[in-house]
């Protein structure tokens, strides 16, 4: 079953205030395959991930293919200097 | 001949193919048995670093655990130190080191024992320079200042290693 990409966001925007968020749909339509890039407070790396694997569990057990970069917001800040540098 | 082997196995595979899977679905989702967990447990301790994922270092199935295998050359780990599984090889496996890491893709990389993340989680670590120092006070790697010693007193070395 396709996965689309509204009921992402909404998912994601219901659980966590979020500063950032992007989501792209790498499966060409058949909503099986996403990167999504999201920025919030959290501990760790790990326990940002794992935060989200929870919260897109069945969402991300009907993909093939799940992507997330989840930085904290003094780290994408960093690194949106870093590329502007660039 | 060739017809009626191919006829029957392809008849024998799909009698076979639901109860397979939903035994192994049963089992992915809420029943990793005791067995099956300290399997795996055994399995991660087995070497420094345990890899498990799609195909193996040689010939990933699969570009998320290809990159690790990459990161990995890349970080210098030694082989001797990795033991990699392949999941596509043992569908009870691939079920069940989800439950046991309470993650849902492959790969998934352990280091001594500790989960460290699948591909994303290594990628990003791998970029921000933060893994190599993992590795290294993992004892993975050689720190890079010994490896400078190493290099500024090459006589010592050559001494060093003739010894037991």
């Amino acid at each position: 079953m396709p996965i689309d990409k509204i009921a992402l966001e909404k998912a994601i925007k219901r659980a966590i205030p979020v500063s950032h968020l992007e989501i792209e749909d790498q499966s060409s339509g058949c909503g099986e395959s996403y990167a999504i890039v999201l920025v919030f407070q959290g501990k760790t790396t790990l326990a940002r991930h794992r935060f989200i694997n929870e919260l897109l569990k069945d969402q991300i057990a009907q993909m093939h293919a799940f992507s997330q970069k989840t930085y904290t917001p003094e780290q994408y800040e960093a690194l949106q200097e870093q590329q502007e540098q660039k | 001949m060739f017809r009626t082997t191919l006829r029957s196995s392809v008849q024998l595979l799909s009698r076979r193919a639901p109860s397979t899977i939903l035994r192994t679905q049963g089992t992915a989702y809420r029943y990793l048995t005791q067995e099956a967990r300290s399997q795996i447990q055994k399995a991660i301790e087995a070497s420094p670093v345990v890899l498990f994922m799609k195909g193996t270092p040689d010939q990933p199935q699969c570009g998320f655990s290809r990159a690790v295998v990459q990161i990995l050359e890349m970080q210098g780990v030694p082989p001797e130190k990795l033991k990699a599984y392949n999941v596509l090889a043992d569908p009870e496996l691939r079920s069940g080191i989800k439950e046991f890491s309470d993650w849902p893709t492959i790969p998934q990389l352990y280091v001594n024992g500790e989960f460290v993340g699948g591909c994303d989680i290594l990628l990003g670590m791998h970029q921000s320079g933060e893994l190599e120092t993992y590795f290294e006070s993992k004892g993975i790697i050689p720190k890079l200042e010994e490896l400078a010693d190493d290099a500024a007193a090459p006589s010592s070395n050559s001494d060093a290693s003739k010894a037991p």
